[in-house]
């Protein structure tokens, strides 16, 4: 600060008037090192998180040598393991799960726990949550304990990004599990693949998200064959042979979804009619619907939210719209049933589990995530215990804790028992798996029939 | 044409609702010159009030011709009741300052309630939407043929709804002492002051006229769209703005006239062409009315006062 | 005077090995650059918009929209010559040139629209132009969404991560510099004219449309600016990055730190931007806090509408008012007239 002081005194006796740039400089000076003293806390923070923390930054800094991790990660691992190693308070809570002092496997998770998507990251959370959980009790994985350390993204891209580089190179993690959204996986991604370390996506459906590279796997089905399951569905079952679509225009996953079952629905011998389009949060939808109306489709496709759909259901029928409604995961929630009253009854949806599937290692997730969080599971929460699952399952059998064995061994997941369904992870590292057709009910959704892949 | 009629009918259901608010903007505009941004957000308020209690009279009740009475009555002297508070301790206290500031007001005001009301603590709902009652029973009044042009009984109570209110209000404006006074003030509030006329309560008394408008509107968008949620007041808050400016801002014929025809252009935008654009229609309409004729469609080109 | 040629660049002169030596020592910090790099993209949208806001008196709620215009352009811009390479320069020369060239590209078109959106709107009094530059944000926002090109809601990606703390912090320099210098410029008396009262700048001869479209078109460049810088240090830039929310937060910034002093938007608008940041890293590094650090999200926006309210009541010219930082440092000498 002394120096800026110098500085803007002898400006000052340059200057002939008071205003100008020496309070410009000490005021640039003043942000910078409000900057800077704001950022020192996140540091201390990681280092009195707990004991802990000091082994696994060490692990990190051992395994950057052993298996000759990206230059930069091994070169700041060092100090991270210093910075984390001064003495520190005990506030231990700070890695889900981790027993105090033991030997852990750090993984991270990134997630939105606040803003608009938040149900879907809290839902995601508390299904990796409990699979940790699971592991722990039945004696962690090689002999340590599994923790996670969570970020919050607020659901935003930038964010995720900065959560990746948080937990990449501040961490030391050595795989990291996320996130919901495609658009917040595509901002990750790049990240992981550039240090070598292995990513899994629960649930994003978007297939660019795994087209970054070879470090991300996702334990879910993609949007080609969601929308190849529903035109199939549609031709197969309910023998339809025209279609009209009803999209979201705010939302990737929802212009996805239109463009594969166009595609798809075309290709089985049907005809898409119309296409219309609104944008989440509208709650007006007659002049779309008069619109697809006019060309009467055996099948209306609404790919979106549950939000949405709930209303669109109810102005389909005011407004005298026969056709069969279709649609995908996104309608499952308790909240479609209440606004989409009576009208949305006997619509169907392609999803990735039936919450009332009989097998019994669904049936026990149901039960314990019941009894821990007071709530029916959805698919988010079955596809983020999945997830941990299936990486828990790869830590177990890689040839060592590095990048590229995690990698390998992520690749090699075969058959593995999820409580959404068998995965396989095919070459291009997406979950080959079958998907559930269900019908909409009286408040329930009903089991209809299975889609296998490629049949 | 079937569809061309359904559209009409439509575009004029949804019309009636930014007529509806937009009653409420013109209004306080032309007391206060000031752009009431909150207006959607009382609006929204006010749906929450006729949501809960619509939710605990319970369904049959709920639909009486009494229930109805009460929930629109509730609704209403509730709105009227905030939306006095918010011009008594938002806006008065700002009155000497200038506009910005109270323009500022208005926009915290209508942050904190669009996002207040999405906490999900105490007396709060949270951000989830909720599904209206349907305290008017829905059913069909005309029906052409398979349903080719239907009209609801609920499109006809809003719109004859609206219609009332808006003679009503010419009315009031034209033909009553307050009305006399409230046009002295919109003139100048100074000598209007000067002259008698108790220049605060006739404010007031606009406030708690545009808020109950609002409520009313609110309703009936509800009974329409079923959806209740916390953002719902920004977008046709927004849209009835416009929907004032097209007809002249301050003049109220003309804000049920920009209403209308705001509801029908994105109707027939979005039926018939390009149904991604249409948050973009009215914007759009907005800036073309600001190149081309500034004072909207009926109102007067006034030179500012020095 | 001989040193006369040197006040103008001198603080550049100043300020940039003070910079390049920040920048340096903190490479192994991403998440330091990252922090830094989006506080000093608000201080840019903060400083900017006050030019309008503050300096000429005039209301704009749109300001993501130019971000997003200069966001978008740049991105696109520096991506389609991603493996271009200048032939006369080494690699990493030529893409700091590219880089340059796409900010400035991004800047110069969010001043083109704000040229496009200011000139009608300008020239009715300054409620509406807060309606018009709503409305141009949403359009702009639709129009994203609805172009291919664009990546529509998926957003655009593939950008070349080029920034660094050094072009950030620099470009939040110069805005700050410039509109320091508008304001003590013939240029910003007149500005100020027309924020202490229209009627009497124009009859004073002040082209008062002339003189607001300039500062708008000067805001709306710096605007494009930080949306270009913050499309090269976030992997993919998606339409609900540039939501009427984002331009009310910063308009929170302006107001708070006083509409017209430009050190108190800096100021707000550094603090604003890292106390959530840091709410959220404590809250949320507790499995318990999870919760909490939602809540207090969640009350972000009401705590921020709130705040305008009650500023606009107690204190509505803002922490500082349009005085600036060091006018409250107490001095012997008479200071220079206040504007």
């Amino acid at each position: 600060m002394s120096a800026l002081r110098l500085i803007s005194d002898s400006l000052k006796s340059n200057r002939p008037k008071g205003a100008g740039s020496r309070p410009l400089v000490l005021c640039l000076g003043l942000g910078m090192a409000l900057v800077v003293a704001c950022q020192k806390k996140p540091g201390e923070g990681a280092s009195e998180a707990s004991p802990e923390r000091a082994e696994v930054s060490k692990t990190g800094a051992g395994q950057a040598v052993h298996s000759g991790q990206a230059a930069t990660a091994g070169a700041g691992a060092g100090a991270e393991a210093a910075a984390a190693e001064k003495p520190a308070s005990d506030s231990a809570a700070a890695a889900l799960g981790a027993p105090e002092g033991g030997d852990v496997i750090l993984l991270g998770e990134v997630g939105s726990l606040t803003g608009a998507q938040a149900t879907f990251g809290i839902s995601t959370r508390n299904g990796i949550e409990l699979a940790i959980r699971d592991i722990n009790e039945k004696g962690g994985v090689r002999g340590k304990k599994l923790a996670v350390r969570v970020y919050d993204n607020q659901g935003k891209p930038e964010e995720s990004a900065n959560a990746m580089t948080r937990l990449i190179a501040q961490d030391k993690v050595v795989l990291i599990l996320g996130e919901v959204a495609s658009t917040n996986s595509l901002a990750m991604a790049p990240k992981a693949q550039a240090s070598q370390v292995p990513m899994i996506s629960p649930s994003s459906t978007n297939p660019k998200v795994t087209e970054v590279g070879d470090y991300i796997f996702r334990v879910c089905f993609i949007d080609p064959f969601q929308g190849f399951v529903m035109a199939k569905f549609a031709r197969d079952h309910l023998k339809a042979t025209s279609a009209a679509i009803l999209k979201d225009q705010k939302s990737d996953y929802s212009i996805g979804l239109t463009e594969v079952f166009t595609e798809q629905f075309t290709k089985l011998g049907g005809k898409v009619v119309s296409t219309e389009a609104y944008a989440q949060g509208d709650t007006d939808f007659r002049a779309q619907l008069t619109a697809i109306r006019r060309t009467k489709p055996d099948v209306l496709y609404i790919p979106g939210y549950y939000t949405d759909v709930g209303l669109i259901a109810r102005q389909a029928k005011q407004l005298g719209v026969k056709s069969v409604l279709l649609g995908s995961d996104g309608w499952e929630s308790a909240k479609l049933f209440e606004l989409g009253g009576t009208a949305i009854e006997g619509s169907y949806l392609s999803n990735h589990y039936a919450m009332n599937d009989p097998s019994p290692a669904a049936k026990a997730f149901r039960e314990k995530y019941k009894a821990a969080y007071g709530a029916t599971p959805d698919s988010l929460a079955a596809l983020g215990y999945d997830a941990a699952m299936v990486a828990a399952d790869a830590l177990a059998r890689a040839k060592d804790l590095s990048g590229p064995s995690v990698r390998d061994a992520i690749a090699a997941t075969k058959d593995f028992p999820g409580v959404a369904g068998r995965i396989s992870l095919n070459d291009k590292r997406n979950a080959v798996k079958p998907a559930v057709v269900l019908k909409v009910g009286n408040g329930t959704l009903e089991y209809v029939t299975t889609i296998q892949p490629d049949a | 044409m079937s569809d061309f009629a359904q559209h009409l009918i439509n575009g004029i259901a949804s019309g009636t609702i930014y007529a509806l608010v937009a009653l409420g903007y013109t209004m306080v505009y032309g007391v206060l010159k000031l752009i009431n941004f909150a207006h959607g957000d009382v609006m929204m308020v006010g749906c929450y009030m006729g949501y809960a209690v619509a939710q605990s009279l319970g369904g049959d009740d709920a639909s009486s011709f009494l229930g109805v009475l009460l929930v629109f009555s509730v609704a209403m002297a509730g709105c009227g009741l905030v939306g006095f508070l918010v011009e008594r301790f938002g806006y008065r206290p700002l009155r000497e300052k200038p506009r910005l500031t109270a323009l500022i007001t208005s926009i915290g005001i209508s942050f904190t309630l669009s996002y207040g009301f999405q906490l999900d603590m105490g007396f709060l709902p949270g951000a989830a939407p909720r599904a209206f009652p349907e305290i008017i029973r829905p059913h069909e009044l005309f029906v052409v043929g398979d349903y080719d042009i239907v009209i609801w009984n609920w499109q006809v109570i809003s719109f004859a709804i609206a219609i009332v209110m808006m003679l009503g209000l010419q009315f009031l404006v034209y033909r009553t002492r307050f009305g006399r006074a409230m046009r002295a003030v919109s003139f100048d509030p100074k000598t209007a002051g000067l002259m008698g006329i108790a220049t605060d309560r006739v404010i007031s008394g606009t406030f708690i006229l545009g808020s109950s408008l609002a409520a009313c509107a609110g309703l009936l968008y509800a009974i329409k769209d079923t959806a209740v949620q916390p953002m719902m007041g920004l977008y046709v808050g927004l849209k009835a703005f416009v929907a004032a400016v097209i007809g002249g801002i301050g003049h109220v014929p003309g804000a049920v006239v920009g209403g209308l025809l705001l509801g029908l252009i994105e109707e027939f935008v979005v039926g018939y062409t390009a149904s991604t654009w249409r948050d973009a229609v009215a914007f759009g309409f907005l800036i073309v009315v600001l190149l081309g004729r500034p004072e909207g469609l009926f109102g007067k080109a006034v030179a500012e006062k020095v | 005077m001989s040193r006369e040629w040197i006040k103008g660049p001198l603080p550049v002169l100043v300020v940039l090995p003070i910079l390049s030596v920040l920048t340096y020592a903190t490479t192994d910090m991403p998440f330091f650059i990252y922090l830094a790099s989006i506080t000093g993209v608000n201080v840019i949208l903060a400083v900017s918009l006050n030019i309008v806001n503050g300096i000429t008196g005039q209301f704009s709620i749109g300001h993501a929209g130019f971000m997003a215009v200069g966001a978008y352009a740049a991105g696109y811009f520096s991506r389609a010559l991603a493996g271009v390479q200048l032939v006369f320069l080494p690699e990493v020369v030529s893409d700091q040139v590219i880089f340059l060239v796409a900010v400035v590209f991004g800047g110069m078109l969010a001043a083109l629209f704000g040229f496009l959106v200011g000139l009608p709107s300008l020239r009715l009094r300054g409620d509406y132009l807060a309606i018009v530059t709503l409305g141009f944000g949403e359009i702009i926002r639709v129009f994203l969404q609805n172009t291919e090109a664009l990546g529509r809601a998926l957003g655009l990606r593939g950008i070349p991560q080029r920034s660094s703390l050094l072009a950030v912090w620099m470009a939040a320099f110069l805005t700050i510099l410039v509109a320091r210098r508008i304001v003590s410029s013939s240029h910003g008396r007149s500005l100020l004219a027309i924020r202490e009262d229209e009627v009497a700048a124009e009859a004073m001869g002040v082209d008062t449309t002339g003189y607001k479209v300039r500062a708008f078109v000067v805001s709306s460049f710096f605007a494009g600016v930080a949306g270009a810088l913050f499309a090269h240090f976030v992997p993919i830039i998606n339409p609900s990055s540039f939501t009427f929310v984002k331009s009310m937060e910063i308009v929170v910034m302006i107001v708070a730190g006083g509409l017209g002093s430009t050190t108190g938007a800096v100021l707000t608008a550094i603090i604003l931007t890292l106390l959530p940041e840091q709410l959220r890293t404590v809250l949320t590094s507790g499995a318990e806090g999870t919760d909490l650090a939602q809540r207090v999200d969640q009350l972000r926006m009401p705590i921020y509408g709130a705040t305008l309210v009650a500023l606009m009541l107690l204190r509505p010219q803002g922490l500082f008012g349009t005085r600036e930082l060091w006018d409250l440092w107490p001095r012997s000498q008479p200071k220079a007239s206040d504007p």
